[in-house]
């Protein structure tokens, strides 16, 4: 059997992206990749292999009577919810939102309980930005906050930040301070220059203190020894200094930040700590996210609503509400009763009390590998995967759109193409 | 028995993220998203063998997992993001959407001999 060898193939596990990957494929399977991560091989290993069964209501079905069934429960239910696309392309977000318009629904993605709280602080204060590109070729300070990337985006630090070689930072690692804000020792700060390891939940107060002495002013309560988060104030005044000195710093910041007491307005401070350190030099901010395309979902919801997330159609126009309208808690408080499920594993990844929720409601879901979902859905629909076996646009972290290439073959039809059939169905039911 | 009160901290793993795309279902995701760590001292103080299972109690559920020791602050427990852990995630997510999945308070409960 030939071997086929793809180069430039995107990775698309986390929000990296990273588009240097070198597929070998025999018999339409990936049989291996190089210049990978240990989990983007795992991905690009098993992202085609494991496809659920078509099924309605735990019986094997055709794609066609998949597609009725979907349709029947949507266009029946009162308060459907359209949720997930994490890890679909921005051509099957686009339907996404216009189903959950055309069924007057919620429509939610993962960013809700990861990135989101950023995405909101974002709203408020803006965020001073840069490429990745910019990064590896002109940045002398990378400063890692409530993020891993060793365990989460592990080729980050090679291709984009600590030791790419780049334009102005020709030496790569040497060119370089690399500094780490953490709770614990990991992987990553195990790499840096400075480490500082915080207690749980300052970080408000934290960025708070680093804003006052970045803008030189008083204070008169703490002595060079005081604990901020559990670190002396001098060395905080390290980590100013360090920001005072660069020629171009970039602050990396991660769901530590997010998803710990203060959330959204952990990053608020952050990204005003970023803006005040602009009148000394030029320093940047942006969120590791996660997922490959989350932050793809952003995007597409904002051009078509106007809004990134948590978002409900059901008085015919576009309201956003984070906390009302959010996947969690809407499904906490019991205000759905059907939900399609596109791209993402909420068995896997919500609180235990919503993943009850959804089972009590009639569920779709569209996987391309079995998945907690998948078991107990109501119609399971297997899909091509996304990169591997389906072609289409992702967003990086960065805001830089990344095109996929399609290198397998897959029986089953992309995300973007079930949900056209779904909702041409839909569209018919309401039409009789 | 004992028992330790602490604040619990999901995070993400080499070993999660690359189990959980081997499949959900394999031996190695199911172990990793149930393996809580916690520092030197608080293992210790549990009295803690390789590979016991203790009873980790939230004000939402409790799960039972094993534990590993590694370098961290006293008194802050670890644990992969997975399903295991989303059985101790409380549903208030304070107008943000976001439930605190970093940093609630726990019990961690070593099973009688």
């Amino acid at each position: 059997m030939t071997v086929t060898v793809h180069k430039d193939v995107v990775c698309t596990f986390c929000g990296a992206l990273c588009d240097d990957l070198e597929m070998h494929v025999e018999d339409n399977r990936v049989i291996d990749v190089k210049n990978v991560c240990g989990i983007g091989r795992s991905k690009a290993l098993h992202g085609d292999n494991d496809k659920p069964e078509c099924r309605v209501r735990g019986q094997q079905a055709t794609l066609e009577q998949a597609y009725d069934a979907a349709a029947e429960i949507l266009s029946r239910a009162k308060s459907p919810l359209v949720y997930g696309f994490s890890s679909t392309v921005a051509e099957a977000n686009r339907v996404g939102v216009e189903l959950a318009e055309i069924l007057r629904g919620g429509l939610d993605n993962c960013s809700s309980y990861c990135h989101g709280p950023g995405v909101l602080a974002r709203q408020h204060v803006g965020l001073p930005t840069c490429t990745l590109g910019e990064a590896k070729n002109r940045a002398d300070l990378v400063v890692f906050w409530g993020a891993n990337p060793m365990e989460s985006h592990m080729r980050h630090f090679s291709r984009y930040s600590v030791q790419a070689k780049g334009m102005y930072t020709p030496l790569g690692r040497k060119d370089r301070k690399m500094v780490v804000v953490d709770v614990r020792p990991t992987p990553s700060s195990k790499n840096a220059d400075l480490f500082f390891q915080v207690i749980p939940g300052s970080d408000y107060e934290i960025a708070t203190v680093l804003r006052a002495l970045v803008c030189e002013l008083p204070l008169p309560t703490l002595a060079d020894d005081s604990l901020v988060g559990g670190v002396p104030l001098s060395k905080w005044k390290e980590l100013v200094a360090l920001f005072k000195a660069c020629k171009y710093g970039v602050v990396f910041f991660g769901i530590g930040l997010t998803q710990s007491q203060g959330k959204d307005l952990n990053i608020e401070q952050l990204i005003r700590l970023v803006g005040d350190c602009n009148r000394h030099t030029r320093v940047y901010a942006m969120p590791m996210r996660g997922h490959a395309n989350v932050n793809g979902n952003n995007q597409v919801f904002v051009w078509q609503t106007g809004y990134p997330l948590a978002i409900s159609f059901n008085r015919g126009y576009p309201r956003f509400n984070p906390g009302e309208f959010s996947v969690i808690d809407m499904l906490n408080r019991g205000d759905v009763d059907a939900a399609l499920i596109v791209a993402t594993d909420p068995a896997a990844h919500l609180p235990h009390t919503a993943v009850e929720a959804l089972k009590k409601i009639p569920t779709i879901v569209l996987d391309p590998v079995n998945s907690l979902t998948t078991a107990w859905a109501d119609v399971v629909i297997p899909v091509a995967t996304s990169g591997l076996s389906a072609a289409g646009t992702y967003y990086r972290m960065d805001n830089v759109p990344i095109r996929l290439r399609k290198i397998l073959d897959c029986e089953w039809p992309a995300d973007l193409e079930v949900l056209q059939n779904i909702k041409e169905r839909v569209l018919d039911a309401k039409d009789h | 028995m004992a028992a330790k009160q602490g604040f619990l901290i999901t995070v993400r793993t080499a070993k999660q993220g690359s189990a959980m795309e081997r499949g959900k279902y394999s031996a190695d995701y199911i172990a990793e998203t149930a393996t809580l760590t916690l520092s030197p001292r608080d293992y210790q103080e549990l009295a803690l063998k390789e590979g016991q299972q203790v009873r980790v109690r939230s004000d939402s559920g409790q799960v039972l997992v094993t534990c590993r020791s590694a370098e961290g602050p006293d008194g802050v427990f670890f644990l992969p993001l997975g399903p295991t852990a989303n059985e101790l995630i409380g549903e208030q997510t304070y107008g943000t959407g976001v439930p605190s999945y970093k940093g609630f308070t726990v019990e961690i409960e070593t099973a009688e001999d």
